[in-house]
């Protein structure tokens, strides 16, 4: 039966086998770029990347000193940070919206609003964190303003997918809840956000690998390029992984530019992998314990 | 412990109005001392020599250059792999496909910035030698890896809901695949598909550390994609990274710029909203 059309268009079949082809060949090509990229990177870090890297401070003049030190403390102090704020607000707003705030006018306006925000440019983030942390609160461009500036950037990442974890919680948890005497909040906190858990911290994570990859905000309020130390308190100046490796790839010299650059961007994507492999670990650990 | 959450919630609310409010009392200090209408019209932006001129139009011509320029290479890429894995992928295809897409999606821009002077610079000048180390070329190569996980998540999940029941009709008509997906399915999630392009152009109007590192620091209206241009961001970059107290006009400048910004990108994300409302298709 599956004979060619017989209605006069003889190569209906084949176009739909090269339409297939085509639509295949552009699905792959994100896999070669992938490659090609990750290929790229490893080539151009090999011999560049030893313990020395890791335990060194930046160096103005020679490549062969230069390290991230600063910078991987930086960007550690900056994720704890950014984990401190954006959790608590974050998880709050999404059980705000989806257990407490019913269907009221107040509910669509935040709710709208998060889109919105979702979509803002990070650098916008770092224009508002120039204006409201660092010249209005006099907080200098320091781990502090640095931590809240990534707090608002990742903060509807954090909301929209703990709201995503709440949502699938089946309603039959809470009205056995409610059932049992309990009161809203003994709902939320005993049932709810134990089931919503690894939904939760999935987000997190992910809102955590935006974190540590963002750049542009934290040139927009102004963090040092050069740093020679680690951060001791709030208010220090800092310097994180993306941008020193922005710094590195801004350099005249060849080997920064190219050969250093590369070496921290791999400790990056190393730390990236790894809190990615948490996700996927934690997804696994909890998510087999709950059945319903 | 209502009343806390409450306040959780508000502080979105309190960022959006935050953002505005900066933006705005800035700018219109910067206005007082430049005008709008020079500030929209005006085809020359050279702030640092004397006198200044301010006219937006060059970079805002480099960010339409450069998104426009991604959108290009990945609108039919974005397309033609969600096609494949909504319509021909098997399974297991799919499940090797997306973590693929997910990885892409998760290299941060200024990784993308340093592989596109380091690796597609290089290529760009040896198939074009006339363009610039630094061109708008590079920047909309990488901004389109950028994006391209974006179009293809949110353009199969649309294709993925038309429902099942239409593609059975098409096909016994004796459509074939091609006729089904070109005809059939294409047109009823155009919706969807729309807004993942706006969406995707909303986000490589944004995209800053790639195009700040790849595309120049030349503000210049030009459409030719070899010149070395500046977008917006790139040139909120390379002005905050200079030392700017408050209140001088170097200082506003980062926040008009920023304030145009912010309305371009708010209203190619309004559209997209509005296009998935107005345009949504119902099945029963």
């Amino acid at each position: 039966m599956s004979g060619l059309p017989r209605n006069g268009r003889p190569y209906a079949k084949l176009a739909s086998q090269l339409f297939a082809y085509a639509c295949a060949a552009c699905a792959f090509s994100s896999v070669a770029v992938l490659v090609l990229l990750l290929s790229q990177m490893l080539r151009f870090a090999w011999g560049w990347l030893d313990w020395q890297f890791i335990t060194n401070f930046d160096s103005q003049l020679s490549p062969d000193k230069a390290g991230v030190r600063a910078a991987l403390v930086g960007s550690i102090y900056l994720i704890g940070l950014t984990t401190l704020f954006a959790v608590p607000i974050g998880v709050g707003t999404a059980i705000y919206l989806e257990e407490y705030a019913q269907r009221s006018r107040w509910r669509g306006i935040v709710q709208t609003n998060i889109a919105n925000l979702a979509g803002v440019p990070s650098i916008v983030y770092g224009i508002l964190g120039l204006g409201v942390f660092v010249r209005g609160m006099q907080m200098g461009a320091g781990v502090l303003a640095g931590a809240l500036t990534l707090t608002l950037v990742v903060l509807p990442i954090v909301i929209l997918a703990s709201q995503e974890a709440l949502r699938a919680v089946p309603s039959t948890i809470r009205q056995a809840s409610y059932a049992l005497g309990a009161t809203r909040w003994q709902t939320v906190w005993h049932q709810l956000l134990p089931a919503a858990l690894p939904g939760i911290m999935t987000g997190v994570i992910l809102a955590l690998s935006r974190a540590l990859g963002e750049a542009a905000p934290l040139v927009a309020i102004g963090a040092a390029g050069f740093v020679m130390f680690t951060p001791q308190g709030l208010n220090d100046s800092f310097t994180a992984l993306p941008l020193q490796i922005y710094n590195w790839t801004e350099n005249a010299n060849d080997d920064f530019r190219i050969h250093v650059a590369a070496a921290g961007i791999i400790v990056l994507m190393v730390m990236l992998i790894c809190l990615n492999a948490t996700a996927v670990f934690l997804r696994y650990r909890f998510g087999k314990r709950i059945l319903w | 412990m209502h009343a806390l959450l409450w306040l959780c919630a508000a502080a979105s609310v309190f960022t959006t109005v935050g953002i505005v409010l900066i933006l705005l009392v800035e700018s219109l200090q910067f206005f007082g001392h430049v005008s709008i209408v020079e500030f929209l019209t005006g085809t020359t932006w050279t702030p640092h020599s004397n006198p200044p001129q301010f006219g937006i139009l060059p970079l805002f011509c480099g960010t339409i250059l450069v998104a426009g320029g991604s959108a290009v290479i990945a609108i039919p890429l974005g397309l033609g792999a969600a096609i494949y894995l909504s319509e021909y992928a098997s399974p297991r295809m799919r499940d090797v496909l997306k973590p693929i897409l997910e990885i892409l999606a998760g290299i941060p821009s200024v990784v993308f910035g340093y592989l596109a002077i380091v690796f597609v610079s290089p290529i760009v000048r040896s198939l074009f030698p006339s363009a610039d180390i630094f061109n708008a070329l590079n920047a909309s190569i990488v901004v389109a890896i950028m994006i391209l996980p974006m179009i293809v998540s949110l353009s199969e999940d649309t294709l993925r809901s038309v429902p099942r029941s239409l593609r059975e009709g098409a096909y016994a008509l004796g459509a074939t695949k091609l006729d089904v997906t070109v005809g059939v399915i294409l047109p009823a999630a155009l919706s969807g598909i729309m807004a993942s392009f706006i969406l995707a152009i909303a986000r490589a109007v944004g995209e800053t550390m790639a195009v700040a590192l790849a595309a120049g620091k030349r503000p210049q209206m030009t459409l030719n994609p070899l010149d070395s241009i500046q977008t917006m961001t790139a040139y909120i970059v390379e002005t905050s990274k200079g030392d700017n107290p408050q209140g001088t006009l170097g200082y506003q400048t980062i926040f008009a710029v920023g304030l145009t910004l912010f309305l371009c990108t708010l209203a190619l994300n309004v559209l997209a909203q509005w296009i998935l409302k107005r345009m949504r298709e119902q099945y029963e």
